[in-house]
C-alpha cells in the first residue's frame, strides 16, 4: 500500500483498511452451545458476524473486540479470549 | 515618477492587504471580523460587491465556520483565503489541523493580537506563536509592504505540488493593519503572471468521489505526518526561490527565510519577528555610528524553522538577544526555544538571552533596545538571567 499526501484515498476504502487491526479481545464460538438465535449477529455494531455453512463467524478483519455479541448471547457460547499478537 | 514608484500609493495596510488578496484572484472567501483583521475582510467584501473581484464572499457565524467553508472550498479545487487574529484564531484551532493534514493550500492573513484574558486588542504575537505546531507555513511580515508581497509569494509557494501546505502570513495588528504607509500596490496582470490559476492534484467531485483527510490507523498515521514534515522542510528551498522569483518580476527581495542586517562584523545580534525589526533596525543605524558591533537577524519565517540559515547567519556573534513578543508559559519563548535547539548539537556556543517584549501591546521603543544591547553585552561575560519580561513594573506587582 501507498499512503497519498492529505490522506486522500478512492471510495470504499475499507475494503483496504482492516479496521480490526485495533483489537485486544478476539471472539471465540461454542458451536456447541449455538442455539442459532442470530442474536450475536444482530447486535454487532461493526456487522460483520455472519453465518458460513450454518455456523455463525465473525470477520477478524473488521471485529473491533467489543464484546457486545458474547455479552449478548444467551446461552454464553462467546468467549473473549486476549489476542496474542 | 519612476516606473518603479508607478503604483505606490499611502493607503492603510489592511487595504494594501486586500489589494493583494484581490490580485492573487481567490475563488472563496470566508471570514468572520474581529479587531484588528476587520479592515481586511472589509476591503475584501466591498470588492467582491463592487465587482472588481470576481470570488464567493461566504460570512459565516464564527472563525471555525470560516476556516471549515474553506476546506470545502479548496478540496474543490477553489484558491481559497480567510483572515483573523487572536481569539478568532484559537477557535479555528481544529480546522488549522484539518487543512494542513488534508496538504490544502489555504492562505490566510494573521493580524498578530494579544490572546484573552486579560481582554486586549493589541498587538503581540502570542496568536501565531501558539498555533507554530498546527502543520502551517508561517511567514512574518516587517511592514505593509512585505505583508502584501508575501501574500502573493504565498499562493505559490501553498500551491506547488510537491509542498501543498498552508500558509499564515503574519502582520503585526494595528502597527500594520491601522498604519497608512506608502506602499507599491500590486500591478493585477503581473501578478497573474506571476501566479497562474491554481491545479489541484485531486479535488471532491461527484462524477470521482474521493475522501480527503481518510481515517489512518496506527499502522500509517506516522507516514502521513512525516509526509506533511518533510514537505515543510522542502519548503524552505521554495520560499527562497520564490522571494527571488518575486524580486525578479517586482524588483523586491527582503531575504526568503531571514534577512541579515549589519550581522556580518557584528558582535552583539538581535534576532526577532515582525514590525519589531524597523525599531531595531533605526536603533542600530544610532548605535552603529557610536562605533557599536551590533547586528539584526529577522526571522521572516518561523516555520519552517531554517536551522541550517540561522547557524550561518549568527556563527561569528559573541552574543545573542532575542526578542519576542510572546511567552512560552511554564518554558521561555518560541523563537528563544527554538533557537537554542538549533545551536545545541552544532558548534556554536554563543551566549543566548531572551525577552519577552510588547506584550499586549506595550511598545518597543528605540531605548528599550539599548537596554537590550546593554543587557547582551553584559552577558558575553556571564549569562544572569536567560529569559526576562522587558521591562517589567515591578512596582504595580
Amino acid at each position: 500500500m501507498v499512503i497519498k499526501a492529505g490522506s486522500l484515498v478512492d471510495p470504499c476504502s475499507t475494503r483496504v483498511t482492516k479496521t480490526g487491526a485495533w483489537r485486544t479481545f478476539v471472539p471465540v464460538f461454542d458451536h456447541e452451545k449455538c442455539i442459532k438465535c442470530s442474536l450475536c449477529e444482530i447486535y454487532c455494531p461493526e456487522g460483520c458476524i455472519h453465518q458460513e455453512e450454518g455456523l455463525f463467524v465473525p470477520d477478524l478483519d473488521y471485529c473491533k473486540g467489543c464484546s457486545v455479541c458474547a455479552n449478548e448471547c444467551p446461552r454464553m457460547a462467546i468467549t473473549m479470549v486476549l489476542e496474542e499478537k | 515618477m519612476s516606473e518603479k514608484t508607478a503604483n505606490m500609493k499611502v493607503v492603510e495596510g489592511s487595504y494594501a492587504v486586500a489589494h493583494a488578496v484581490m490580485c492573487c484572484r481567490p475563488d472563496v472567501i470566508s471570514a468572520y471580523p474581529i479587531t484588528p483583521q476587520t479592515h481586511i475582510v472589509e476591503n475584501l467584501s466591498q470588492m467582491v460587491a463592487n465587482g472588481e473581484l470576481d470570488s464567493e464572499f461566504l460570512t459565516v457565524d464564527s472563525e471555525f465556520s470560516a476556516l471549515s467553508v474553506l476546506v470545502g472550498a479548496s478540496a474543490c479545487g477553489g484558491r481559497s483565503y480567510s483572515s483573523t487574529t487572536s481569539q478568532g484564531l484559537a477557535l479555528m484551532y481544529e480546522v488549522l489541523y484539518n487543512v494542513s493534514g488534508m496538504r490544502l493550500p489555504v492562505v490566510m492573513n494573521v493580524a498578530n493580537r494579544a490572546m484573552g484574558a486579560p481582554l486586549n486588542i493589541w498587538n503581540d504575537q502570542q496568536d501565531a506563536i501558539g498555533a507554530r505546531d498546527v502543520g502551517w507555513i508561517q511567514i512574518y511580515a516587517e511592514n505593509v509592504q512585505e505583508a502584501v508581497d508575501a501574500t502573493l509569494q504565498a499562493y505559490k509557494i501553498a500551491e506547488d505540488a510537491q509542498i501543498r501546505t498552508p500558509i499564515m502570513v503574519c502582520m503585526d495588528g494595528f502597527i500594520l493593519t491601522h498604519v497608512y504607509e506608502p506602499v507599491e500596490l500590486l500591478d493585477k496582470e503581473m501578478a497573474r503572471e506571476f501566479l497562474p490559476d491554481y491545479q489541484p492534484p485531486a479535488i471532491l467531485d461527484p462524477a470521482h468521489p474521493m475522501t480527503f483527510g481518510a481515517f489512518a490507523d496506527p499502522s500509517t498515521y506516522t507516514e502521513f505526518r512525516y509526509q506533511q514534515f518533510e514537505a515543510q522542510l522542502k519548503s524552505m528551498e521554495k520560499i527562497e526561490l520564490v522571494a527571488r522569483e518575486f524580486e525578479e518580476t517586482f524588483g523586491r527581495y527582503y531575504g526568503g527565510l531571514l534577512e541579515s542586517y549589519f550581522v556580518e562584523d557584528a558582535e552583539i545580534v538581535i534576532i526577532t519577528l515582525g514590525s519589531v525589526v524597523g525599531t531595531i533596525k533605526d536603533a542600530i543605524d544610532a548605535m552603529r555610528s557610536e562605533g557599536k558591533k551590533v547586528g539584526l537577524v529577522k526571522v521572516r519565517s518561523y516555520r519552517p524553522f531554517p536551522v541550517q540559515a540561522l547557524r550561518k547567519a549568527l556563527k561569528n556573534a559573541s552574543v545573542i538577544a532575542v526578542v519576542e513578543k510572546d511567552v512560552a508559559i511554564g518554558s521561555e519563548a518560541g523563537l528563544l526555544t527554538d533557537l537554542k535547539a538549533a545551536f545545541y548539537n552544532s558548534n556554536i556556543r554563543t551566549p543566548i538571552i531572551g525577552f519577552a517584549a510588547g506584550l499586549g501591546g506595550r511598545d518597543i521603543t528605540v531605548k528599550d533596545i539599548s537596554k537590550i544591547v546593554a543587557k547582551a553585552e553584559a552577558a558575553r561575560k556571564g549569562i544572569e538571567s536567560e529569559f526576562e519580561f522587558l521591562d517589567l513594573r515591578k512596582e504595580i506587582l
